[in-house]
């Protein structure tokens, strides 16, 4: 007997979840920097780059941005599937957007790790 | 048997109540914010990367059409974030009722408006 799951694949629910909880991480994450920089605003590499070689401010960044590509990922996905109607193009979209949000993913990596 | 319906999808002629101008603009500022993420992860590399780089970064900060541009992008994204933290509140059935939506809708556009000025002028 083949179980059928006809309400779909609830792929729906857990990027609606993760969305929001990409979005909270990020906005904890946003309001202290943007009330470090409120209070004093970097003029000075050495502060700067300092500020990113501590091990937790540079942890913090990381899932700060991964949170980022992925929130990025569920709404970008959204928008092509509310415009695009060519199964194709829509497909080619999507696959460019995952290849760009991995690149940056890589990318900050090698930025963040090499401070 | 698809009933005919009157349509309007001539998007001139809809006048979109605040709530919906909150939710479209939430959508284009998404969609303006991923497109400025190579830009963006660009200029952070530059500077953190060297006394060099950090130099040349704020180059970029004191050119007007690159404070333009990032002014631009810091207004999306704070936009993004009220409107962002609107839906949480939403999502937890706060302010749900149609004043309360319109005012909240109102406080999205102002706080950001607001919050993009006091930064843009403390970091230029």
């Amino acid at each position: 007997m083949v179980e059928r799951v006809i309400t779909g694949a609830h792929y729906g629910l857990k990027d609606w979840l993760a969305q929001r909880f990409t979005a909270v991480a990020m906005a904890v994450y946003a309001l202290w920097m943007l009330g470090a920089l409120l209070i004093g605003p970097p003029n000075d590499f050495a502060v700067w780059r300092g500020l990113f070689a501590n091990q937790g401010v540079k942890a913090w960044t990381f899932v700060f941005l991964v949170s980022l590509y992925w929130h990025a990922w569920i709404g970008v996905r959204d928008i092509f599937m509310d415009y695009i109607k060519p199964t194709g193009l829509l497909l080619l979209l999507q696959v460019l957007t995952i290849v760009a949000l991995v690149g940056y993913a890589g990318w900050s990596i090698q930025i963040l790790w090499s401070i | 048997m698809a009933k005919q319906r009157p349509k309007n999808l001539d998007l001139m002629s809809i006048r979109l109540p605040l709530p919906g101008i909150v939710s479209i603009m939430h959508r284009i500022s998404g969609a303006g914010l991923f497109l400025s993420l190579p830009v963006l992860l660009c200029l952070f590399q530059s500077s953190v990367s060297s006394p060099e780089s950090f130099a040349s970064f704020q180059l970029v900060l004191a050119n007007p059409l690159w404070k333009i541009f990032l002014l631009l992008v810091l207004f999306g994204f704070l936009y993004h974030l009220c409107a962002g933290i609107r839906y949480l509140a939403l999502d937890l059935h706060w302010g749900t009722e149609l004043a309360e939506a319109r005012a909240s809708s109102v406080a999205v556009l102002v706080v950001s408006v607001l919050l993009t000025l006091i930064l843009g002028a403390r970091l230029w």
